[in-house]
């Protein structure tokens, strides 16, 4: 890789499997669980976290020496405030209907433990690019999840992906419904949202067993 | 004779392979293994897991064939076919032989999907695991197809099926490791994943949902409609069947759990058998009755009128909670599952009433789950290894003060 060194690269692909931080540090599960009823939200809570994630991981990287580590806290907070505040207020201007389905949970990205998570860990003690690579990899490993839960959730629960009718009507009766398939209800319903992540926990650590913890 | 030496001769040549475990279950699903054991003395109770398991599938064979008949005889019904009325036993349009034909025709369907599919997950994870086949699904699989509606299509059945013996059942170790009963979990699902299949008035009766359709596309026709009591109470209407009905079981509801009477007498056998918890049984039935006095009390006491929307439920009489709807069903057969109940006796008398309470509780209070019974005992199942820690603790704290004043 021309652009990224080996360590480098590392941060970036590290997060997406062997690292997740929800399958693998079980990190940032509410938010994993509450808007991944359909794609697009999920996308767009992915990208937003990304933008906060990266940002955040290069201003706090800027200025860890100069805070004080007693209230890196709070700063870290104000830090990331600032930056869910921007990603909310550009979402009402351009997608103010994906805004108020996403409702609060945008706003409470400030509460994602993955962001306090690498403000802490990473970002306080290396330097901006770094800190970019390691913001942007952690936050495409939530991204992957939460958009593969929104997958499945969109397509078995509401029989369709970015809204679009793959199933055929439910209604109407066409395509699968035709046949007597239904939605699953109870996909749409958060507790599922628990178990399809259980699922590929499941499933990636059966294809890797390194991961699974000694007892 | 034959048979069994061939299974045997199989299963000794796919020893230490990956199919071992499924040609040995097969071989000890029909037969006792003929071989003794080497190297030391073993005593063996007779009682195992596989006669424990056949033990609650006999108590559970009168509520199946019951259901059999009770599907037909509500169908016909429902059309208006010549059937007597239920008080009406020594008529001989009572006694005919569609209800029953109609009814196998309807529910063995099921019982063969809840098995078939059942079994082949088993099955799968005993190959993949490597372990001997469980036993745990012959229940399950036979107390499935008695607690759903009868018209359930056959896909969301297996859908259901593989979901709850995967998550319920196989991820957390397999048999006698779970949480949750598997088919009660099983049965959660299809009731968040396919709620139109699962209430309403138009399935409890075998065919009422064909007939609506065809209803809508134009036929002239009467349209079928089986409330469930607790349904009807729920929306404060008047019940149309007596008391000797809902005992006896002709009223329509879940396959199996429509005959208090012959739950009743499924209960005593597991209980002389001593395979089911007299404790568990008997707390859950006062939890119940104790919860239903206290409606009736409110109800006495005047605090609420018949304008309330839980006015029908509340001031239906204390006892009769237990003949209608699944809770007798439950409380025998699924909240003395002895992986999930408490495993301590004082522990099991608090995890019974509890159970009892919150199903009534359930039942009143949320018109959206007319019957609450399956939710308060997997709630409990959650709660049941928090009882008995909590009562090993006190033990353990009660014998301690004795050991002290002893030594003092």
């Amino acid at each position: 890789m021309g652009l990224l060194s080996k360590k480098d690269s590392k941060l970036i692909f590290d997060p997406l499997a062997d690292n997740n931080p929800i399958t693998i540090q079980v990190l940032g599960i509410c938010s994993a669980l509450a808007i991944t009823a359909q794609l697009k939200p999920s996308i767009v809570m992915a990208l937003s976290v990304i933008f906060v994630l990266g940002m955040g991981n290069v201003v706090i990287s800027l200025m860890r020496n100069i805070i004080p580590s007693k209230i890196r806290i709070i700063v870290q907070l104000i830090v990331v405030a600032t930056l869910v505040i921007i990603v909310d207020l550009v979402l009402k201007a351009f997608a103010y209907e994906l805004s108020k389905e996403l409702s609060v949970f945008i706003g409470l990205i400030i509460t994602n433990c993955i962001i306090m998570g690498r403000f802490e860990a990473f970002a306080l003690g290396n330097g901006p690019w770094r800190s970019f690579l390691d913001g942007v990899g952690n936050a495409l490993g939530y991204g992957i999840i939460l958009i593969i839960v929104g997958f499945f959730r969109e397509l078995l629960g509401s029989g369709t992906l970015f809204g679009f009718k793959v199933l055929g009507d439910s209604v109407e009766k066409t395509g699968l419904y035709a046949l007597g398939y239904e939605n699953n209800g109870f996909m749409v319903l958060p507790p599922m949202a628990l178990i399809v992540v259980g699922i590929i926990i499941w499933v990636q650590r059966s294809r890797n067993k390194e991961l699974i913890e000694e007892l | 004779m034959a048979l069994k030496e061939t299974l045997h001769n199989l299963k000794e040549k796919y020893k230490g392979q990956k199919m071992a475990p499924a040609f040995n279950a097969i071989h000890t699903f029909l037969y006792a293994p003929n071989e003794t054991t080497h190297g030391g003395t073993h005593i063996k109770g007779a009682d195992d897991l596989k006669r424990t398991m056949n033990t609650v599938i006999m108590a559970l064979v009168p509520c199946l064939i019951f259901g059999i008949f009770n599907a037909g005889y509500q169908h016909n019904i429902a059309i208006g076919e010549g059937v007597a009325a239920a008080g009406d036993f020594f008529s001989t349009a009572f006694w005919n032989w569609d209800n029953l034909v109609f009814g196998a025709w309807k529910v063995l369907p099921l019982v063969a999907v809840s098995y078939i599919v059942g079994l082949t997950v088993e099955f799968i994870f005993a190959v993949i695991k490597g372990h001997e086949v469980e036993e745990g699904y012959l229940v399950t699989g036979m107390l499935v197809p008695l607690i759903v509606p009868v018209d359930i299509p056959l896909w969301m059945l297996s859908v259901a099926v593989v979901f709850g013996v995967v998550i319920g059942k196989e991820v957390f170790g397999g048999t006698g490791m779970n949480i949750l009963n598997p088919a009660l979990t099983i049965r959660a699902f299809l009731f968040f994943a396919y709620p139109t299949w699962m209430s309403g008035d138009k399935v409890w009766v075998a065919g009422a949902q064909e007939r609506a359709s065809q209803i809508a596309s134009g036929l002239e026709l009467d349209s079928i409609s089986g409330e469930t009591i607790l349904g009807t109470l729920a929306q404060n209407k008047t019940v149309s069947y007596d008391l000797w009905d809902m005992f006896l079981g002709f009223i329509p509801g879940s396959v199996g759990e429509t005959s208090t009477i012959l739950i009743l007498i499924g209960g005593l056998f597991l209980v002389f058998t001593k395979i089911g918890s007299w404790r568990i049984m008997l707390s859950a039935v006062i939890g119940a009755l104790v919860m239903g006095m206290m409606f009736n009390g409110v109800v006495d006491a005047g605090w609420i009128d018949s304008s309330s929307k839980f006015y029908s439920l509340m001031s239906t009489p204390f006892w009769v909670h237990l003949i209608i709807g699944g809770l007798a069903f439950g409380i025998v057969y699924m909240a003395t599952d002895p992986v999930t109940a408490s495993q301590t006796n004082r522990g099991k008398w608090i995890y019974g009433f509890l159970i009892g309470f919150i199903s009534v509780l359930i039942r009143v209070f949320n018109p959206a789950y007319p019957e609450g019974v399956f939710l308060a005992i997997l709630l409990m199942n959650v709660f049941a290894p928090t009882i008995d820690h909590y009562v090993i603790q006190a033990n353990i704290k009660r014998r301690m003060n004795r050991l002290k004043v002893k030594n003092a």
